[in-house]
């Protein structure tokens, strides 16, 4: 492989260690730089997504079709006052906003774009999403906390309780994906999936209740549309948000988006096949896999996304937790057990 | 390399442990305890035991902590108050602590603590391994425990419910299966017969 040769190199000029340091930076890189563009774009395909279901167009007035809306955003943003109220707690007021993005990010350490093109592919890949994923809460509790804002503190409660209640949820999702492909590392989940007709030998069909709680569990741990009671800006304004402006508000903006490109791309590679074609494997060209079979599937998780927020009337916080905890857990509890007496049993598809 | 990466997260573990005792914040006590288990499960990873690494950041620092952060920041308590009488029972508390450290110390040193022939496998166990073992060799005290934490899940819901009379409770099943028939009943009436209006007043003054 002709990539190889980048680490060789670096390893000859700078020393092994140094140069494995070297290496992995430059892989992180390569990671974050794409996924910072891909949130920036998201917010603009959210606001034109969410303007074309309601008949409007959307922001179109910076830039061509309105492209460089993010920028100016962003621009705007940087530039805005950071205000601090007097009563807060400051270092962990500064610190929450920096503790939510983190793990969005540190996240994608295990996530396969492409066989072998993955920064750390380790054994336990699925357990240390669920464990990296689950650290993003305490930035929410955090920030409630440290606003010392009644509504700020509401926000944050209901945040705790809802990611804690959705997270047990997600989880058991997760082990019926590992009942299947009988590993944890991503990679090796993916190549379980492959199959000589495409998408019928995916994890989608057969785990098809534990995908829909994924996703809907996804939507819910994001806090987006329609579990955003988190930030339901007809009661508690913007939840644990509200005393931040300028660059450290743009943060949870972020991490918010970030999180819902990790969710996404975490349901294409477990239940959707990755980067693997949805044809089957003797058509030519379309049943090859690639990379952008990846993205395509990501993307369309993505739209999902906003798909949802346009359509659905958020959920009230009683409902949520019924949802969560009656509806999702014994679902999940049913179709793990089916799943792994199929495992076992003479018919099993995946031996 | 693995050995500096070893002191550098137990120099982090020891301070964060430290600040736990000695942070006056509740809140922030909790937070220098997340620091205390995250580095320590670095320092799994060190060891090659990842499984229980990972599974120590998600059940500790992604759930118990959570709850316990959430229990923190709502106790509203005076913690200078608390603090007082600090040096009154420093005596007590040192000579307990004293006595705790040299038992320590001497079943640790002690011949028979040492187990025979543990060691660190080459490898490191995989997470099937892992399972194999608890399913098989280990069964019985893994489901024991399973149901320890059962009883103890069940006697901890026993103990803080309270069931109030006067709480509504929504039944969404019957919400759901409730049809328009069931709530609007559709009369039909017989028409009144139309009164004559007189003759001499427009409509639109009568409306008015």
């Amino acid at each position: 492989m002709e990539i190889q040769m980048i680490p060789d190199f670096l390893n000859g000029l700078l020393g092994n260690e140094i140069g494995f340091v070297v290496w992995t930076l430059l892989k992180i890189v390569c990671i974050v730089a794409p996924i910072m563009g891909a949130v920036a774009y998201a917010t603009l395909a959210e606001r034109k997504v969410i303007g074309y279901m309601q008949i409007r167009i959307g922001p179109n007035r910076v830039g061509p079709f309105g492209l460089l809306q993010p920028v100016a955003d962003g621009i705007k943003l940087l530039l805005k006052e950071i205000i601090t109220p007097s009563a807060s707690s400051k270092g962990l007021f500064f610190l929450a906003p920096i503790w939510v993005l983190v793990p969005a990010l540190a996240a994608w350490a295990v996530v396969p774009f492409y066989p072998g093109f993955v920064l750390a592919d380790i054994n336990v890949g699925l357990l240390y999403v669920m464990a990296i994923t689950s650290m993003g809460v305490y930035g929410v509790i955090l920030a409630g906390w440290a606003s010392n804002s009644k509504y700020a503190f509401l926000g944050a409660m209901r945040a705790a309780a809802q990611v804690v209640s959705y997270e047990l949820a997600m989880g058991f999702a997760l082990v019926g994906v590992m009942l299947v492909s009988s590993s944890l590392n991503m990679t090796e989940i993916v190549n379980k999936q492959a199959g000589a007709y495409g998408l019928v030998s995916w994890n989608l069909l057969p785990l098809l209740p534990l995908f829909i709680v994924y996703f809907i569990s996804g939507v819910a741990e994001t806090n987006r549309a329609p579990f955003d009671v988190v930030e339901g800006e007809s009661e508690i304004v913007a939840g644990h948000m509200i005393e931040y402006s300028g660059m450290s508000f743009a943060l949870f903006f972020l991490a918010e988006y970030a999180n819902m490109w990790l969710i996404a791309a975490m349901a294409s590679v477990m239940f959707l096949g990755g980067w693997l074609s949805p044809f089957p494997e003797s058509w030519p060209i379309l049943g090859a896999s690639s990379f952008l079979w990846w993205v395509a599937k990501v993307a369309f998780m993505m739209f999902l996304f906003l798909w949802f927020r346009a359509t659905f009337p958020r959920y009230r916080y009683d409902q949520l937790m019924r949802l969560g905890w009656k509806i999702f857990i014994p679902v999940t509890l049913v179709w793990i057990i089916v799943v792994a007496a199929w495992v076992v049993s003479p018919f099993s598809i995946w031996n | 390399m693995t050995l500096a990466l070893f002191y550098i997260f137990a120099a982090v573990l020891v301070f964060a442990g430290l600040r736990v005792i000695t942070a006056k914040n509740p809140v922030h006590a909790v937070l220098w305890l997340i620091l205390a288990f995250f580095t320590s499960a670095c320092l799994w990873i060190l060891i090659k035991a990842e499984f229980l690494a990972v599974s120590l950041v998600v059940i500790y620092v992604g759930a118990v902590m959570v709850l316990f952060l959430f229990v923190v920041m709502m106790l509203d308590i005076n913690f200078e108050e608390l603090r007082k009488g600090f040096w009154k029972f420093f005596p007590v508390a040192a000579v307990v602590a004293t006595i705790m450290v040299v038992e320590m110390i001497l079943i640790l040193t002690s011949r028979n603590a040492q187990i025979p022939g543990a060691m660190l496998v080459e490898t490191g166990p995989t997470v099937a391994d892992l399972g194999r073992q608890i399913y098989t060799v280990y069964f019985l005290p893994f489901q024991l425990s399973a149901v320890l934490l059962l009883v103890g899940m069940i006697a901890a819901i026993g103990l803080t419910i309270r069931k109030r009379k006067n709480t509504k409770y929504q039944q969404p099943g019957e919400q759901i299966a409730v049809k328009a028939a069931d709530r609007v009943r559709v009369l039909k009436m017989e028409a009144d017969a139309r009164l004559e209006a007189p003759a001499d007043k427009p409509a639109g003054e009568q409306q008015a």
